[in-house]
């Protein structure tokens, strides 16, 4: 079962809820918790395990053989993204704006352009019993987020067992990083907080799931600040709202410090229980 | 030689852009012949990506030896410009593109 | 002309609605840029009135033009990004999925691919309601958020200051390290960094400084929610000394951010107590450094 953890704005709690919820679950059950906020990935400053696997991740990019080359320029002429520049007898590549289409590689009449790979990010595996946790990070300077996010659900693929609940910490927004992070989601829990910015940016996200023809529900983060446009809206819309996580000043000083919530707040405990209760009835429902 | 100049406009009392990628106009001043040519450059103001490399490559087609701009030219263009061996100079973001000439001229500019 | 530009790294800090502030303490004197282009925000507390909207195109997405596809496949075998599926037996491109890289048009035996420009998003031209020019934009679902919205959107704001002799452009800087951020940057004056003090919030600070870095930019730094965490504070001003970022301010936590948000306002025109006078000094500092 793949669950994506998202929201259209930053901020709102979704490395928070993500976190607790991989922490909470793995007490009963194996979960694995995925960050794919690779720009800036943050669940493993609350998660802690032992490394298992670090793997370097790479991208394939084309590298010029220049005693091969006859400067015909098809090359450049075929790359949308400027990623390849000739100036008379000289080609260069520009590796961060190549998205690794192949064309001028195999285009080339020459094959004066192979494919090799360059490393574009790191992914780190780590364990600590029930819960497993895999962080990917991009190297700064590489641009694209897609590619990283996209080896990382392999990964999962390729090293976790079937039965394992999969949780994925998307990065915020709509745009393509986190297309890529909940294509493949089961369900998409949306975070959100009670305020105009939480509201707007919840309607985005919505909007963007329903692009994606995603089953989604909603948490309410901070709940009590603000007011209660996002309740009456998810009421209208038949949405369903699977948490409201309180709004304390406890609650944001523990997450300041990096800790986890749940054992010291018996609030954010109840809450989590009933966003666990609603993922085993949409797991049976599943297998039905 | 051939100078580039990144600007606003086509004429020696234009004002400077001090982007390299996306400036407006190139504005290239011949000094054997002294003459002013220039090019339109939004179309690779637009692109979005690599809007650097392929201004510097208007440059070289353009014969340009100098380039004088405002904040610089970003990473990738600035591998360029070196390849071919255009020398640059910043900080003249915020004259005309008569006052960077004559700046340039005193040796009073940034050189990269 | 002064460019402002206020970035964060991490999400959450209170960017956006300092950012609100420091342009409502302009007040007709400014230009406003949201470059926070993937969610915007900023116009649910400036209100402006969306007078000009511009359709937006970046990259491309391809199309099979089926009456002239021999259904061969080639389209499909070359595509890196399984975005040519078969759908009830037609070859099909799946835009979302689609990068418009252009390989299937080139190799397509009969010419049946067509490269479209790819709708990502629009672009506002308005004036908020305190009477000064806003740009702003809404990226579309899915859209590359490449850099190239923030650039127009900017580009467009910096015009509107010259032409309107606008002594200040203030920029909602977009969040993270990539190609938006870097484009929000370009060409800034001053660089406000607003962070927390939390365990995420000094982490990405330090990551997002990284890129500064490589800029040569003057920058400042707003601590805000500071009596969260007395300790992470204080590491972040050493940091903050270390790096020779100015120390703006600490903001204390405060709930009168979200109720003024709530209400439609910005916090200085909402609070009328220290936390207004924090704001304004702060506003001073960055307007005359």
């Amino acid at each position: 079962m793949k669950i994506a953890i998202a929201s259209g704005k930053g901020g709102t709690g979704k490395t928070t809820l993500s976190s607790n919820l991989a922490k909470f679950l793995a007490e009963e059950i194996p979960v694995v918790l995925i960050d794919l906020d690779v720009e800036e990935p943050n669940s493993g400053l609350f998660i802690s395990g032992e490394l298992k696997e670090s793997q370097d991740k790479f991208k394939m990019i084309p590298e010029w053989v220049e005693d091969k080359c006859d400067a015909c320029g098809i090359c450049q002429s075929v790359c949308n993204y400027n990623a390849i520049l000739q100036l008379g007898d000289l080609i260069t590549v520009f590796p961060e704006l190549c998205h690794s289409c192949y064309a001028c590689s195999e285009l080339c009449p020459t094959n004066a352009l192979p494919m090799f790979p360059k490393k574009m990010g790191e992914l780190r595996h780590y364990q600590s019993k029930n819960l497993d946790f895999i962080e990917s990070k991009l190297e700064i300077g590489e641009e694209q987020a897609v590619p990283l996010i996209h080896q990382t659900k392999s990964y999962v693929k390729e090293n976790i067992p079937e039965n394992v609940i999969q949780i994925y910490d998307s990065p915020p927004g709509t745009s393509c990083p986190v297309i890529e992070a909940s294509k493949d989601a089961d369900f998409i829990i949306l975070v959100t907080e009670p305020t105009p910015f939480g509201f707007h940016d919840l309607k985005l996200a919505i909007d963007t799931m329903e692009e994606l023809d995603k089953e989604f529900g909603v948490v309410i983060n901070r709940d009590g600040i603000g007011n209660d446009d996002v309740e009456k809206f998810c009421d209208r819309e038949v949405i369903e709202i699977l948490a409201k996580i309180p709004n304390s000043r406890r609650i944001a000083e523990l997450y300041s410090q990096g800790k986890l919530l749940y054992d010291s707040i018996p609030e954010v405990r109840e809450q989590l229980e009933k966003i666990r209760d609603y993922i085993f009835e949409l797991e049976l429902k599943m297998v039905k | 030689m051939k100078i580039a100049f990144t600007s606003k406009g086509v004429e020696w009392d234009s004002q400077m852009d001090p982007r390299f990628g996306r400036t407006e106009f190139i504005v290239v001043y011949d000094e054997e012949k002294d003459e002013l040519t220039n090019m339109d450059n939004s179309a690779i103001a637009d692109e979005a990506h690599g809007a650097g490399p392929q201004t510097a490559k208007v440059l070289f087609d353009m014969g340009a030896k100098v380039l004088i701009t405002g904040n610089g030219p970003g990473g990738n263009a600035a591998t360029i410009l070196e390849k071919t061996g255009i020398k640059s100079h910043i900080g003249a973001g915020e004259m005309t593109v008569k006052e960077a000439y004559e700046s340039y001229k005193k040796d009073e500019l940034e050189k990269l | 002309m002064k460019e402002i530009v206020v970035i964060s790294g991490k999400g959450g800090t209170g960017k956006t609605s300092l950012t609100a502030s420091f342009a409502e303490l302009a007040g007709e004197n400014v230009a406003v840029a949201d470059c926070d282009v993937d969610a915007a925000d900023m116009h649910l507390l400036l209100k402006p009135d969306f007078a000009k909207s511009e359709d937006f195109y970046s990259g491309y997405t391809a199309k099979i033009i089926q009456d002239e596809c021999i259904q061969c496949g080639k389209c499909a075998e070359v595509c890196r990004f399984n975005a040519i599926p078969v759908v009830r037996e037609k070859y099909v491109v799946d835009p979302i999925a689609c990068e418009g890289c252009g390989y299937c048009a080139r190799v397509c035996p009969t010419d049946a691919i067509e490269m479209n420009d790819a709708y990502s998003g629009k672009l506002y031209v308005s004036e908020t309601k305190a009477g000064s020019p806003m740009v702003h934009a809404r990226l579309g679902i899915g859209a590359d958020n490449s850099g190239k919205l923030v650039t127009k959107v900017k580009t467009e704001a910096k015009e509107i200051a010259v032409k309107k002799n606008k002594d200040f452009i203030i920029v909602d800087g977009s969040p993270g390290i990539g190609c938006p951020v870097v484009s929000s940057l370009s060409g800034a004056d001053f660089v406000v960094l607003v962070t927390e003090p939390s365990v995420s919030g000094f982490h990405d600070l330090k990551r997002v400084y990284e890129l500064l870095k490589t800029f040569r930019l003057k920058a400042g730094c707003i601590i805000n929610k500071s009596d969260l965490n007395f300790e992470i504070t204080n590491e972040i001003k050493t940091f903050l000394e270390e790096e020779n970022i100015i120390h703006l301010a600490d903001l204390p936590y405060d709930e009168s951010f979200t109720k003024a948000m709530t209400n439609g306002k910005t916090i200085v025109e909402f609070d009328n107590g220290e936390l207004k006078e924090k704001i304004e000094n702060i506003w001073k500092d960055i307007s005359n450094n």
